[in-house]
């Protein structure tokens, strides 16, 4: 009943064409005043972080090592990632991934990527976590999922959903993202729909934050503890194949006519309306961040209370 | 400012010792006792001065009184803000601007608050030498400072982070500033700062205390030596991710020494050696700092020989025999190319100059010259620990700055006395005694140390620099 009644008075809003501020205005005529910030309520799946030692293997798996292509995950990111108990481990209820400074397999940092990958993974509902991002310099805490047909339509087709990805650059504001075809965030006109949340006077390496997505067929709302900051829908997605100019990992631009890469798509899709599953991970220098400066005090901790999935 | 910093570290010692006797009977406060309520007022000066009281503003000596103003036709979007006018450095009234803004009544409570703020411009680009807060003229206790402060052309906002705001209780030292011409060739400039403030950010986190910049630093000292502990900072990541670090004054550390009963340190961060080994190491709100002092004892201080002259035969230029005639400094540096650093002690009140990193230093007098006409000698002592390197080769230039008193003005005379390696020993104090051959020596400006011929001389202590008849 709430979905249905959430989704209605999100409909009549989609029409305006200016919905962040339509949102606020309306919610703040409501006769409760307060803003309806989830709407779904099912518990569907929830790790608290209660069990000391590994996190709970029917849960989470690891991706380890550089990337797959051995260049830092297509980010040129410097950590190794292992599944170590110094990287990872459950303690005093909490999710402790650590960024260590260490010569480790050519790599001079190791940290830790969970994922749920072929353990769970769901289409729409909400994903929430609250999460202590670390305050070193040169890092990419992030909380996101992946569409589950990674590994036969590749990225950025299947779609990726980044509920929280923060770095010290600016220690008031996260961000919450999508990428997907002809919005992966290498193309032009478009780049990645994004959305970033300023805490104004606080800062999020400070204390634990609830970072969480409602996602139906229609919308993504984003929303940090009690704030519903933005709100994404298909008519977000601006890139028509006829304007669409796709930037290929070289750099070469290409068009729609002209591409030949197999399975690079880029009509502009919206492409989350299949299951996705999550990854939590913590990430050293890369694009995003930049290299932590030289001095900076490892290791650095990434705390997650709990992740929580609903329907 | 010299001076004024060594003063400073006077005041500290004396009254750290008062500190100490009254810790003693202190009593704990009866539940009666009603606080007086401090104002929580963060604002300095907005459009107009807040809450100072008539008598806030106190000029540094040597700078120029009237420096700051009110101008009303300058602000932050705003019609006022306040103004300084850096003089240039050949103004008679004083060569740089630099005070203190102290509240005039009780002070405040600003432990709610997270930084000092301001916004700020210049009438062209410049780098200004430090600004802060917490210096009050008393114990300082307090202060903070960010050094070589840059300004553009227009306003910007600043931020001065409180390394630990429950210290600030009760604090009259709302901010203090002190702008030359080091950067700008010796011309005047004016600077603005409007909305000067405290303020609770929020957004300021990520506090890395550090002493001695950060460093392990071993160090040998003497018995009965009195070291101050240097390098107090403290760094925060801003809201806007940048990293900011300021100076700390000692007493907002926690010190801690791994054998206090061998080396005690004191809340101002004055270490107190008696023999063996121990390490110090200090805490600011809860973060352990970087860095850390070992010192190790190396036994009594061999003091150098006490000059037994009568006082009316003598012009003392360093002694703690003799009062001592105005000077600049002990530590002045040419640069480029100056190396040379302080690490000047006081074993049982006796006070030694000690040059580190030496590669030349000199010793200034110019407020007056020195009048040595009727002086027939020179005379120092000079120690070198340790051991003394094979190509010691060491000149003690003196220098008359003639009858404009002037350096390099045209009509200076100098008298150089070698010291070679044959008149040395290791930790051993060797005397210099020479007649004075200057003829012309009733303006005497400055004498100069410096290694000649690739002498590779680092480090030595000098005491009782005099001239007499």
């Amino acid at each position: 009943m709430n979905k249905n009644k959430y989704k209605l008075k999100i409909q009549t809003l989609v029409v305006s064409s200016f919905l962040f501020a339509s949102i606020l205005t309306l919610t703040n005529c409501d006769t409760d005043e307060t803003q309806t910030v989830a709407s779904y309520t099912q518990l569907v799946m929830s790790d608290e972080f209660d069990v000391e030692g590994a996190p709970n293997s029917e849960i989470w798996n690891y991706d380890t090592g550089t990337g797959p292509a051995l260049d830092g995950w297509g980010n040129n990111e410097l950590q190794y990632y292992t599944d170590r108990s110094e990287n990872v481990t459950v303690q005093n209820g909490l999710l402790v991934i650590s960024a260590i400074e260490e010569d480790y397999n050519g790599a001079a940092f190791t940290s830790a990527k969970l994922l749920t990958k072929g353990k769970f993974s769901q289409a729409y509902g909400r994903f929430e976590a609250r999460i202590k991002v670390p305050g070193g310099s040169g890092l990419w805490p992030a909380f996101w999922l992946l569409g589950e047909n990674v590994d036969v339509d590749g990225w950025p087709q299947c779609g990726e959903i980044d509920i929280m990805e923060y770095r010290r650059q600016e220690p008031t504001k996260v961000s919450g993202s999508i990428h997907g075809p002809g919005y992966s965030g290498l193309t032009d006109p478009q780049g990645q729909v994004t959305k970033s949340y300023d805490l104004g006077n606080d800062r999020y390496d400070a204390g634990f934050h609830v970072f969480g997505i409602e996602w139906s067929p229609d919308y993504i709302n984003y929303y940090i503890d009690d704030v519903l900051y933005n709100q994404i829908t298909p008519s977000d997605i601006e890139v028509t194949p006829a304007d669409a100019v796709y930037i290929l990992n070289d750099g070469v631009a290409a068009t729609a006519d002209t591409e030949a890469i197999p399975g690079t798509d880029i009509t502009g899709d919206w492409v989350f309306n299949k299951p996705f599953y999550i990854i939590i991970n913590l990430a050293v220098g890369g694009n995003f961040p930049g290299n932590p400066d030289s001095g900076e005090t490892f290791p650095q901790n990434m705390l997650v209370d709990y992740v929580r999935v609903y329907k | 400012m010299k001076n004024i910093k060594f003063m400073y570290s006077k005041i500290m010692l004396l009254t750290g010792l008062l500190f100490v006797i009254t810790m003693s009977c202190e009593r704990d406060i009866s539940d009666q006792v009603e606080f007086a309520h401090l104002s929580k007022t963060g604002e300095i000066f907005t459009d107009s001065p807040i809450g100072l009281g008539s008598d806030f503003y106190f000029p540094y000596t040597g700078s120029k009184a009237t420096a700051w103003s009110v101008d009303e036709g300058e602000g932050y979007e705003s019609f006022a803000s306040m103004r300084f006018d850096v003089p240039n450095a050949n103004d008679p009234a004083g060569n740089y601007a630099g005070a203190i803004f102290r509240v005039d009544g009780s002070g405040r409570d600003l432990t709610e608050f997270d930084a000092l703020t301001f916004w700020a411009k210049a009438s062209q680009g410049v780098v200004i030498g430090e600004v802060g807060f917490g210096q009050d003229f008393g114990l300082n206790k307090y202060q903070v400072s960010e050094n070589n402060v840059s300004l553009s052309t227009n306003w910007q906002k600043f931020v001065i982070p409180i390394p630990d705001a429950s210290k600030l209780f009760d604090e009259r030292g709302m901010f203090w500033y002190s702008a030359g011409t080091q950067n700008t060739g010796g011309n005047g400039y004016t600077f603005w700062i409007d909305e000067l403030k405290f303020e609770k950010l929020g957004t300021i986190g990520q506090p890395r205390p550090a002493i001695l910049n950060g460093n392990d630093v071993v160090q040998d000292v003497f018995d009965g030596n009195d070291l101050e502990l240097t390098g107090l900072t403290q760094t925060f990541n801003l809201g806007s991710g940048i990293n900011k670090t300021v100076n700390v004054a000692p007493s907002y550390f926690d010190f801690s020494s791994s054998d206090p009963s061998l080396a005690f340190i004191s809340e101002y961060g004055i270490i107190s050696v008696n023999n063996g080994s121990a390490v110090i190491t200090a805490s600011l709100g809860g973060v352990e700092a970087e860095g850390s002092l070992t010192v190790n004892s190396v036994g009594n201080f061999q003091f150098a020989p006490i000059p037994t002259l009568d006082s009316s035969d003598v012009l003392s230029v360093f002694s703690d025999v003799y009062t001592n005639v105005p000077v600049d400094y002990y530590n002045g540096f040419w640069t480029p190319g100056s190396s040379t650093g302080s690490a000047d002690f006081t074993i049982n009140g006796d006070n030694i100059l000690h040059y580190t990193n030496f590669n030349y230093v000199g010793t200034a007098m110019s407020s007056p010259t020195l009048d040595a006409s009727n002086m027939t000698n020179f005379h120092l002592n000079m120690y070198v620990p340790d051991n003394i390197p094979a190509d010691f080769d060491f000149l003690i230039s003196i220098e008359d700055w003639g009858a404009n008193q002037i350096d390099n003005g045209g009509d200076d005379t100098r008298q150089q006395i070698f010291v070679d390696i044959s008149q040395v020993q290791p930790d051993t104090w060797i005397t210099v005694d020479v007649p004075l051959t200057l003829t012309s020596r009733n303006n005497i400006g400055l004498i100069i140390y410096e290694n000649i011929n690739n002498s590779s001389l680092s480090n030595f202590y000098i005491d009782n620099v005099y001239f007499y008849k």
